[in-house]
């Protein structure tokens, strides 16, 4: 696991970054307008940018695809913002997943990490409340509620990395 | 005036501006100076018509006003209190350093203390807006040392809090009796803004945050304009006024006014800039010059102090440090309106923060540029002995 150190910069946003194995500090900073900027640090003089680049927001979107980037904590920080302490997620089941052809109550989503399932979405058909006699399939799409933390531990066990 | 003439000559003032900004971003500085210089030279060698220099002298009032109440929305925010609790002793250094160099040569040059005072906030402050640009446009904001260059010029705003009342006091004049009670009074006035902006601002931001983009521009617009005016007639700086409605907002009404306003205020504050310019008396100049240079020389160094110390703190190396200090040194839209408001006290103040500005926005970004060299000599003594 990455230490990503976060600071905030005044008037422009949140920087987050982090020393990389390949010895340069690396970061991304979130401006307040929903721009990122990534940068890496020079060599020679590491407290300092060697290249930066801003992205628009599609953009960054194209690029957390393509490097695979969790686009869940992303949404999150949107959702978040409706309702302080309570956060809603669309988590889409992998192909991988333990419980492509389980039963929904096999999670035990809400004991394990204090969500609730509130549906499924299911090709262009949502099963609305979900009872745990409900058998996941392949391309599932899990609507959760809960905290923050609580829907990226929903989706670390979906994923079957809890 | 017909019309048509009026036009003519705003539309050259305003291409000229134009001409000046891309001369400065070619050139990698601030367009604030070149803006003051192109005042200069359309007092100097244009001679504008009663319509459009009276246009002008109403635009750059606007100006000051839009800067100031832009100051004041970067009030309510959450960084605010977070650079306050990390980074409060750096932000006392550079009080304790920039303030007095102003305070000092306004005294020595024999000015009435009010215009010491406002000296003082001439030095006093950095042009966050230079900083935030410089930084940005350089692709440095991923610095190490960038967070304390932002920490110092919030801190600054903070203090502005506190001293904007005081200046506002002063101004009024009037015996000693008379000013501490109008000192009193601002600071009430000021203290119970924080407090209900605080308490209740949330409701003022609910009742203008409505869906349409343009209703919102136009009342937080007519807001400021009232309020300013209010402010004006009671005698209190208009500008005074405004930073207080920029106070009082918070949240996404914030957010979305300093979206919507930025535009407005950098066209009135261009504005401002080349009124400041054109009312300059070029034959004071020569008068000022030196101790506009001295003052620039001595609060280079305490600026660069400033930076210095707070990057070390922050664990950055020496370049890193350079490149604070050097950032903090140019002075800006801020020295330039304080000297503003002190026109009628001491009028060489005008010249003397102008030329000031100018050499101070000139010596911040070559001292950047030579970010490396500076840090080996900076560093010179210590290598001998590391060495053996």
């Amino acid at each position: 696991m990455v230490k990503l150190d976060e600071t905030p910069l005044p008037g422009v946003g949140m920087r987050y970054d982090f020393d990389s194995r390949s010895g340069k500090r690396v970061g991304v900073i979130t401006h307040r307008d929903g721009r990122r900027e990534i940068f890496v640090a020079r060599r020679d003089d590491p407290d300092a940018c060697a290249e930066s680049i801003v992205l628009a927001d599609d953009e960054a979107e194209a690029v957390a695809d393509l490097l695979g980037g969790s686009s869940v904590t992303r949404r999150l920080e949107t959702s978040m913002q409706d309702i302080q302490g309570l956060a809603m997620d669309w988590l889409p089941l992998p192909d991988t997943s333990p419980f492509v052809g389980q039963l929904l109550g096999s999670t035990m989503m809400r004991t394990r990490t204090g969500t609730s399932i509130v549906a499924v979405m299911r090709g262009q058909q949502a099963v609305p409340a979900p009872g745990p006699e409900l058998t996941f399939e392949r391309g599932d799409v899990v609507v959760v509620v809960g905290t923050a933390p609580g829907i990226r531990q929903a989706a670390a066990l979906l994923r079957g990395t809890p | 005036m017909p019309l048509g003439q009026l036009f003519l000559e705003l539309g050259v003032v305003i291409l000229a501006l134009a001409l000046v900004g891309r001369a400065a971003g070619r050139l990698g500085i601030t367009p604030i100076p070149l803006y003051l210089l192109a005042g200069v030279g359309l007092g100097a060698f244009m001679h504008l018509g009663r319509a459009p220099e009276e246009f002008i002298h109403v635009g750059a009032e606007i100006g000051a006003v839009l800067l100031l109440f832009t100051l004041g929305l970067e009030f309510t925010s959450q960084e605010l209190r977070e650079s306050l609790s990390k980074q409060r002793n750096i932000g006392a250094l550079d009080l304790a350093l920039n303030f007095p160099p102003g305070l000092i040569a306004g005294w020595l040059l024999g000015l009435p203390p009010m215009a010491c005072v406002l000296l003082g906030g001439v030095t006093y402050l950095t042009s966050s807006g230079i900083a935030s640009k410089v930084l940005s446009d350089l692709g440095r904001l991923g610095n190490r040392e960038t967070p304390v260059i932002l920490g110092v010029c919030v801190l600054e705003d903070v203090a502005m809090a506190v001293y904007l009342p005081v200046v506002a006091a002063l101004l009024l004049g009037g015996t000693l009796v008379a000013i501490g009670v109008n000192l009193i009074v601002a600071l009430g006035v000021f203290a119970l803004t924080f407090f209900l902006a605080l308490r209740y601002g949330h409701l003022l931001s609910r009742a203008l945050n409505v869906p349409s983009d343009e209703a919102l521009l136009l009342g937080v617009l007519g807001l400021v304009l009232v309020v300013a005016g209010a402010a004006d007639l009671l005698k209190v700086s208009a500008a005074i006024g405004a930073f207080l409605v920029g106070i009082a907002l918070s949240g996404e009404v914030a957010d979305r006014a300093r979206r919507q306003i930025e535009p407005l205020r950098d066209l009135f504050a261009a504005v401002f800039f080349v009124f400041f310019g054109l009312q300059l008396n070029l034959a004071q100049v020569p008068d000022v010059l030196l101790a506009a240079t001295l003052l620039a020389v001595v609060t280079a160094a305490t600026k660069f102090a400033v930076g210095w110390i707070g990057a070390a703190r922050a664990g950055v190396q020496t370049r890193g440090r350079v490149r604070a200090g050097a950032t903090l040194i140019a002075r800006g839209e801020f020295s330039i309106l304080i000297a503003g408001l002190g026109l009628g006290l001491a009028p060489q103040l005008g010249p003397l923060a102008a030329v000031y500005v100018l050499l101070t926005a000139l010596i911040g970004p070559v001292v950047t540029r030579f970010d490396a060299p500076i840090a080996a000599w900076l560093t010179r003594p210590a290598r001998p002995a590391t060495s053996n």
